[in-house]
């Protein structure tokens, strides 16, 4: 158990490493190294940046220096929680982010479980009453969330909400506590607006979880082992919940890994439909002005986050099945 | 939706196999080749057969797109700006004579909008087969014919505009008729990629195995567990301003394929590792034929119709994918056209308030993308037609 967590571990390490590099990628990419563009910015909006601090800034990041090197330099500075400039906002990066971050994940996480408390019932369910019509419904509910893209839903529910009850469905906070200090009626009122993007964002998931679960379940409730339990008198209830969907509940929890970066994925575009204040609308703003250190810094820090998020995930796995538990022992 | 079941369930689907037939039909099957066999099943799955058909007749939308059009998709017009649909009518009194009513455009002395009002008096009649502007048929045959067409259309006297206009006054039905085009092709090209990234780097984790798999698939998991749409955002965000619509497509095409080949890798390295076990491999192998022989002669052809099936599944994934980019503005940038440029109009819930008609691309994006996963679905379960 101890070796399968350290390998997700170390794999998780070099995801992480991977993003950096692909961050770095990122930065790097516009023409003209940042210094320069820094300066040139700076120079726009009317101050000055003098010579010293251009060669100190040239210097931390080691300009001139080869590529490998000012990766290094980079990563380091970032593993000190030094994330530059924003050269858009003339502030640093971490100061604009601010609670965004946060509120991404609150938004990705919420979704997530919002995903399995609506799958595990509607696939067991649906294996249960095949054909039902219960079944059917969601059947047909799993394909519209299946080939809907996310951002589209996001679109149509807001103008139904604007239409039939003029009513903004976006946003994560009402209007008069958006500003205002975190507080317990900040925080319900975040708890009141979740809801919705979690729906939007989590019905993809849901509905190919309902695939598999259902799929799993019905292989399982075909087993002679159910015929079994259910000829020694067990209640239905017992029958089902004890036995083939504790077996059909592994393939459905080694999926989870792969949800989460999808969700984060999605959460993105989403924000941006819904106006929700996370780093979505912040990333696109900074692509569109060439504000690299701003987007950098937000794909590195999501990835981490998505990194640490599907670890978790992991290893609540080891603790849900006992096979792999077992596998190294 | 008949049997809905037969799509969503692999494990559902009742017993096609030799035993289910008619004895009469046993020798045919038993003679049949495997893709008369696969044929056969697919045939049984209804819904993946007319989901078949959509996308052919979608496909056909992209080889015919200017001919469906029935104006310059790129023609503005700002006394037209945000007309609703017009509908045709069919009969005029008891004679089959298709018409549209002239519409005239008037400011709204409180809102300051433009509104519209049909005037029954004048009527435009339809013409099929209408001249009307110039293009290329398939980009060889200079034509001016269209399907349908207005007298007057070419220089805009008289008008017609099936599905509004946007906000430049631009026809909202031949505009769509172009993004169908791009949209559907940036798929087809962008899944070629993966499909041929997918393959190598699939067959050579399942063919070799030992370090090249141990790689292959650590890859793999890291790029299956970072979050792609950001990435994808700041890749395209930093493609040169100056590049020209066909560059930017390339580049967003590779972009996109770049992050999606795993799902096909894996499904590739999966029939390698049952296949390389399997006595006609091991046979072929015995008897001196080369790798390159054994691979392509004897293994590819027997999962050929699982990578088909696996192509397909990927196929709506690239769709979305081009559409989200575009209509964040960081995709394929104006005056290109594919559904998510024409869906960058509907970003605002003002906007589409008041003009509903904007959000219609989204139509064919949700139907494109449930008929190639029930295609897909189907073609899987057909891929393997001696199974259960």
């Amino acid at each position: 158990m101890l070796a399968y967590i350290g390998r997700r571990a170390l794999l998780a390490v070099f995801t992480v490493w991977a993003i950096s590099v692909l961050a770095f990628v990122i930065i790097q990419l516009p023409p003209g190294d940042y210094v320069t563009s820094y300066i040139a910015q700076m120079a726009a909006s009317g101050s000055v940046v003098s010579e010293e601090e251009a060669d100190n800034l040239r210097i931390q990041y080691g300009l001139g220096r080869p590529i490998y090197v000012q990766y290094y330099k980079w990563v380091k500075l970032f593993a000190e929680g030094n994330f530059g400039m924003s050269m858009e906002w003339k502030r640093p990066v971490t100061e604009v982010i601010g609670d965004r971050l946060w509120l991404t994940m609150v938004v990705a996480v919420s979704a997530l479980l919002l995903t399995w408390v609506l799958a595990l019932p509607i696939g067991i369910y649906s294996a249960v009453r095949q054909y039902s019509l219960g079944d059917y419904a969601a059947t047909f509910v799993g394909f519209i969330g299946l080939a809907v893209p996310n951002f589209l839903l996001a679109l149509v529910l807001l103008y139904l909400g604007f239409t039939l009850f003029n009513a903004n469905t976006g946003g994560l906070f009402s209007v008069e506590l958006q500003d205002a200090p975190w507080s317990m009626a900040k925080a319900w009122d975040l708890l009141k607006h979740l809801p919705i993007p979690a729906l939007i964002l989590g019905l993809a998931g849901t509905a190919q979880q309902v695939r598999i679960m259902r799929a799993n379940l019905l292989d399982e409730l075909r087993k002679p082992y159910v015929v079994t339990a259910r000829s020694k008198g067990l209640t239905e209830g017992r029958v089902i919940l004890k036995y083939p969907v504790r077996l059909a509940l592994n393939p459905f929890a080694s999926t989870i890994g792969y949800t989460l970066p999808y969700i984060v994925s999605g959460s993105i575009i989403v924000s941006l439909v819904l106006g929700l204040p996370t780093v979505g609308p912040l990333l696109l703003r900074a692509l569109i002005a060439q504000d690299m250190f701003l987007a950098g810094t937000i794909v590195l820090l999501l990835g981490v986050m998505t990194v640490i998020g599907t670890l978790v995930s992991d290893i609540l796995l080891v603790w849900i099945d006992p096979r792999i538990r077992l596998e190294d022992s | 939706m008949a049997g809905p079941d037969l799509t969503l369930d692999p494990a559902g689907v009742p017993a096609h196999g030799p035993a289910a037939v008619a004895p009469v039909e046993d020798r045919r099957i038993f003679v049949a080749s495997q893709w008369q066999l696969t044929w056969w099943r697919f045939r049984k799955h209804r819904v993946a057969v007319v989901s078949g058909m959509v996308v052919i007749g979608f496909y056909l939308v992209v080889l015919g797109a200017d001919f469906l059009a029935y104006a310059d998709p790129n023609a503005s017009e700002a006394q037209r700006s945000l007309m609703p649909p017009q509908s045709i009518h069919w009969f005029d009194g008891w004679r089959l004579s298709p018409h549209v009513y002239a519409v005239k455009g008037v400011r709204d002395q409180q809102s300051f909008r433009r509104v519209y009002r049909e005037d029954p008096s004048q009527k435009i009649p339809v013409r099929f087969f209408a001249q009307g502007f110039e293009y290329r048929w398939l980009g060889l045959i200079p034509t001016t014919r269209h399907l349908i067409g207005v007298d007057g259309g070419r220089d805009g006297t008289q008008t017609i505009f099936l599905l509004g206009t946007d906000v430049q006054g631009r026809d909202l039905w031949s505009r769509l008729m172009y993004g169908t085009r791009i949209s559907l092709t940036i798929g087809l090209i962008g899944v070629t990629m993966s499909l041929f990234l997918g393959v190598v780097l699939g067959g050579l984790s399942g063919f070799y195995g030992g370090l090249a798999d141990t790689v292959i698939q650590r890859i793999i998991e890291i790029l299956r567990s970072i979050p792609t749409i950001p990435l994808w955002m700041g890749l395209a965000a930093a493609l040169p301003r100056h590049w020209t619509i066909l560059q930017v497509y390339f580049a967003i095409t590779i972009i996109i394929s770049l992050l999606a080949w795993t799902e096909l890798a894996r499904v590739v390295r999966g029939r390698f590792l049952t296949l390389r076990e399997e006595d006609f491999v091991v046979s072929a192998r015995l008897v001196g034929c080369s790798q390159m022989r054994t691979i392509f002669v004897h293994m590819v052809p027997s999962f050929m119709s699982h990578i088909i099936a696996a192509t397909t599944l990927a196929l709506p994934a690239m769709i979305i994918s081009e559409t989200a980019l575009s209509f964040l503005g960081l995709g394929l940038r104006p005056p290109a056209i594919s559904w998510g440029v024409l869906l960058q109009q509907a970003q605002n819930v003002q906007t589409v308030a008041i003009s509903p008609w904007l959000m219609l691309p989204a139509v064919p994006v949700i139907i494109v993308v449930m008929a190639f996963n029930f295609l897909g679905d189907g073609l899987r379960d057909a891929a393997d037609p001696y199974g259960r």
